[in-house]
């Protein structure tokens, strides 16, 4: 009986994904009427109640936990609430986005539920926080003129924080990522890596001379170093790979990207040569299997996980996703294609996408040249953040230890994303705001127009 | 008031810098010259402008499609051979809500099945015993053969699916899925019993597909009690009962190498028009060679020597052979490399002559002997090929998938590995390996049915040079139909008197007496 309901589930959640899927990219079609690009939205936000309540009804018969029927009631609050303000008290901001961050965090509560009921509580809090401090963001980035003129400010408490964790973080699978604050313990890079886009656009908006792309490049080659020495590969890629991103544009030189993402290749090598914790990592990729008892347990773990759930899933609660090390941090994406099924997984993948795109097209539309280069720099970070976490969970690249944005259980890395997608967020309504002074004088001219 | 001040086109990516500029175009055509200027210099600005983005946005594209469609190969073609490793716990959960399903021979025979006893446990029982030991394996204390090999199809159920949602609504367990291995349970039969009492291993390939049509490995055990007995069996590591003899058992190949020293020598010499004679030994650096049974065979062309498995004609040709051409040789013909099959737990064959070598070795080596060793799984697949004009087909067990009701689930097709031998050379060891049925050491085999090509070998294994293993390698074809076999038979004698008539019931059984 239980096993019925859990089939029906199961399949009726990844019909229901794909469905959304679909609109993520269907409602990008050109010449579509705003009536119907509304309709859309809301049948995705639709979609978001369904699956989040189809899913709690199971894992409720599953585990016969009582406390997820408050969770199930708190958690379509904190969704109703969410769209409210990016919905209604915000005007223009991207309702993709908000439902995009709204879908990532359902698909996150569920399979945290699924894995570990303290840390779905506990992260749910952390969601609600973050709510309650990143609401106010967009208000600030479209009001605040001042942002750009704090390079100096950026950089040191960049250089600053990641630098404490070298020396005094707490190291945790072999790199060193934590500053712990009394009770609570802060992954001061997730942060910094915002305040390193901030940085790096501050500098490079309006640069003149070669001076200042020495100056960025100086303090960003600091970081990424310093985040060597913290064994934060993953880390040091991000950061490495946004100022790339950021210093072409600014600069519109493709010898700039070529030539770095080689430094990067070489550094990579070089990394390889020196560090055995890379060598591990690069032995584990290329045949899990053959060092299953060693390094290649986790990953192997991970494609036993994926593979034997197939594109179906076993549905939620029939897997084993327990048997993966850290799997609510950075392999929390094989324990959803296990349960839940490639297809959903597939499905997450381009929802992820679909934020970029929406991150790239703000970016590109935005006029102030400052925040063009922000929203540049930010989908960069959240672009390679989800390609290296999902590359090293299905083995595409060596795994780096970096979680999946909105969906891993972690409070830095969540709060960090939501800030994130607040600014995005705010760059849009500072576009909307450009765009409907447009739209007024428009308006003004057909009226005009009418009248004659 | 509000809505009108939303804007038109809130979410339309354009990352096309020419609609861009179109657009612009279009706009400021409605407007006066003047502005228009400013307006084209602003788009063409606009445009360089977006190229930088478009990269971005168009490499980070490019990027995710290429990992999705890595995720989907993986899941589509790649996520067997994970999902079958013994250490994926996952598998033995299922047992949980299925039966395990059958293992059927491809001539309709059931080889292994599965029923719920008195006390509601499920029970394995194999209808064959001892016959189908190390080919269908085991399912206790680990796992072995095609219960290994087909362990998570015979977990999934595709029974009609309202008989699932009924078991399941009632808590009971759906059946799995049979497997259809390309096991002739016929032909499993008469070769076991031609073995008789000896130890050893038979296999037996379709050449054309690398269907494994017989696997049998001596001493066995019956599968049915193995569970029982698992201790004193895994224990006793003087007979390794366990060992499918088959596939991992490590044997000196006797004269059946003979094949790639022959298939060199034609490669270096270009023709095989030489004559040898042979006075019954030969010596060189004071290593002495016999011939089997110290027969002299006097004057001989290398066929002849061939058919005749000619000892001393062999190692002269062997110290006249480039060892480097020949170790690439034997590396082309799958030596010191896992062989390409489907199955799990095959053993690599070894073969080393660096430059050098003794004499003694060389010679040895030339005649099977030294420090060679094969699988019988390999002697087969190199037959098989020589059969299937040089192109290698891997062999596989598991033919296809079925559910309960016997409906295909799945049906596997065969895979070549490629061509290990040229049609020419194939042609070449076709000849050779014929005059050894018509003119040689395996002349029992003619037969009005078919017609047997092959190399006989007497393998010495230990310092008693009396005591051999006896071997097989060849294959017979009748029409269409083919086979390809590799028989050893531990310390029974001579190749021709013991391991070719198992060959031979095993082609008249196959070829329908």
């Amino acid at each position: 009986m239980l096993h019925l309901l859990v089939t029906i589930s199961k399949y009726t959640i990844m019909i229901m994904f794909a469905i959304y899927t679909y609109d993520c990219f269907a409602v990008l079609r050109r010449g579509m009427s705003q009536w119907r690009r509304e309709r859309m939205y809301k049948k995705q936000t639709t979609l978001i109640y369904l699956i989040l309540l189809n899913a709690n009804a199971v894992l409720l018969c599953t585990t016969m936990d009582f406390r997820i029927l408050i969770m199930s009631l708190a958690e379509m609050i904190f969704i109703a609430l969410t769209l409210l303000i990016y919905n209604k008290i915000y005007k223009g901001a991207s309702l993709s986005v908000v439902n995009n961050m709204c879908m990532l965090l359902t698909i996150s509560f569920i399979v945290l539920t699924r894995l570990n009921m303290n840390q779905a509580i506990r992260q749910f809090g952390l969601a609600c926080v973050a709510l309650v401090i990143t609401c106010l963001i967009p208000l600030f980035i479209s009001k605040l003129k001042f942002l750009s003129y704090l390079s100096f400010l950026y950089a040191l408490i960049g250089i600053g924080g990641l630098g404490v964790v070298a020396i005094a973080g707490s190291t945790e699978y072999g790199a060193k990522l934590n500053i712990s604050l009394g009770p609570v313990t802060i992954q001061p890079s997730e942060f910094i890596k915002i305040l390193f886009v901030f940085f790096v656009a501050s500098v490079l908006y309006e640069w003149e001379d070669l001076s200042e792309l020495i100056y960025a490049t100086a303090v960003a080659m600091l970081h990424v170093l310093l985040l060597i020495a913290s064994k934060d590969l993953g880390g040091a890629a991000i950061f490495l790979v946004t100022y790339l991103a950021m210093i072409y544009v600014a600069t519109k030189k493709p010898i700039i990207l070529i030539g770095g993402l080689g430094l990067g290749a070489i550094g990579s090598f070089l990394a390889y040569k020196l560090f055995t914790h890379v060598q591990n990592r690069v032995i584990a990729w290329l045949d899990p299997l053959s060092v299953i008892d060693n390094q290649g347990y986790q990953v192997s773990q991970s494609l036993f996980a994926i593979g034997t759930g197939g594109w179906f899933g076993s549905g939620l609660g029939q897997g084993m996703p327990d048997k993966i090390p850290v799997v609510t941090k950075d392999f929390v994406f094989a324990a959803i294609s296990e349960e839940m099924g490639g297809v959903v997984a597939l499905c997450l993948i381009f929802v992820c996408i679909s934020c970029l795109l929406m991150f790239f097209n703000i970016s590109m539309s935005v006029k102030d040249s400052f925040y063009k280069l922000v929203a540049l720099g930010l989908g960069t970070v959240y672009g390679i953040q989800v390609f290296l976490t999902l590359g090293g969970v299905t083995k595409f690249i060596p795994s780096t230890g970096v979680t999946l944005p909105l969906v891993s259980y972690g409070g830095s890395s969540l709060l960090s994303t939501m800030i994130l997608f607040a600014v995005i967020q705010g760059l849009y309504i500072i576009r909307n705001d450009q765009e409907s002074e447009v739209e007024d004088g428009k308006t003004k001219r057909t009226k005009r127009n009418r009248s004659n | 008031m509000a809505r009108q001040r939303e804007p038109k086109e809130i979410e339309v990516i354009d990352l096309n810098p020419k609609n861009n500029k179109k657009k612009k175009k279009a706009k400021t055509k409605k407007r006066p010259v003047e502005p228009m200027i400013q307006e084209e210099e602003e788009s063409v600005k606009k445009v360089s402008r977006n190229r930088e983005f478009a990269v971005i946005t168009y490499g980070f594209l490019a990027l995710f499609i290429t990992l999705s469609a890595y995720f989907c190969y993986f899941l589509g073609f790649q996520s067997e051979d994970f999902i079958n490793n013994p250490y994926n716990a996952r598998i033995s959960q299922l047992s949980n809500s299925i039966i395990r399903g059958d293992i059927l021979s491809s001539d309709g025979q059931t080889l292994a099945t599965s029923y719920i006893d008195d006390e509601g446990n499920e029970v394995r029982s194999y209808p064959f015993g001892n016959v189908f030991a190390h080919s269908v394996g085991y399912n206790t204390n680990g796992l072995m053969g095609a219960e290994l090999d087909g362990n998570f199809y015979m977990l999934r159920s595709h029974s009609f699916i309202l008989n699932q949602i009924l078991n399941d609504l009632k808590d009971e367990k759906s059946k799995g899925d049979s497997i259809v291995t390309t096991l002739n349970a016929s032909l499993q039969q008469s070769a076991y019993e031609a073995m008789g009492f000896y130890d050893g291993a038979v296999i037996a390939l379709e050449p054309s597909t690398g269907k494994i049509l017989c696997m049998i490995s001596k001493p066995d055990f019956d599968p049915n009690t193995i569970a029982a007995n698992y201790e004193s069996i895994a224990t006793d590591t003087e007979s390794s009962v366990l060992l499918n003899r088959s596939i991992a058992g490590l044997y000196p190949p006797g004269s059946t190498f003979k094949i790639l020293t022959a298939l060199e020598y034609l490669n270096e010499n270009g023709n095989d028009e030489d004559m040898f004679d042979c006075n019954g030994s030969y010596t060189s650096d004071g290593y002495e060679i016999h011939c089997y049974g110290n027969k002299s065979h006097g004057q001989e062309t290398f066929l002849e020597a061939f058919g005749n498995s000619c000892n001393v004609v062999f190692s002269q040709v062997g110290l006249s052979l480039n060892l480097r051409e020949f170790g690439s040789l034997a590396n082309q013909l799958l030596f010191n490399q896992t062989l390409p099959t489907k199955l799990s737990n095959v053993k690599a064959s070894t073969f080393s002559l660096e430059d050098g070598a003794s004499n003694s070795l060389i010679m040895q080596t030339s005649i099977g002997q030294g420090d060679t060793l094969v699988t019988p799984m390999h002697m087969a697949m190199i037959a098989s090929s020589v059969c299937n004009d040089g192109e290698c087909m891997m062999p596989y067990i598991i033919d296809s998938v079925q559910n309960d009701e016997g409906t295909l689930v799945e049906q596997y097709e065969e895979e070549s590995y490629g061509n290990i031998l040229t049609s020419v050379q194939a042609d070449e060891l076709e000849t050779y390996m014929r005059y050894v049925v018509t003119d040689g050491t395996a002349s029992k085999l003619q037969s009005d049915l078919y017609e047997a090509f092959g190399k006989t070998g007497s393998a010495e294994y230990n310092s008693n040079k009396d005591e051999t293993h006896s071997w097989f390698v060849g294959y017979a074809k009748s029409g269409d139909k083919e086979i390809a076999v590799a028989v050893v038979l531990e310390g029974a004698g001579s190749g021709s008197a013991y391991a070719v008539p198992v060959a031979k019931t095993m082609f008249d059984t196959y070829f329908g007496y």
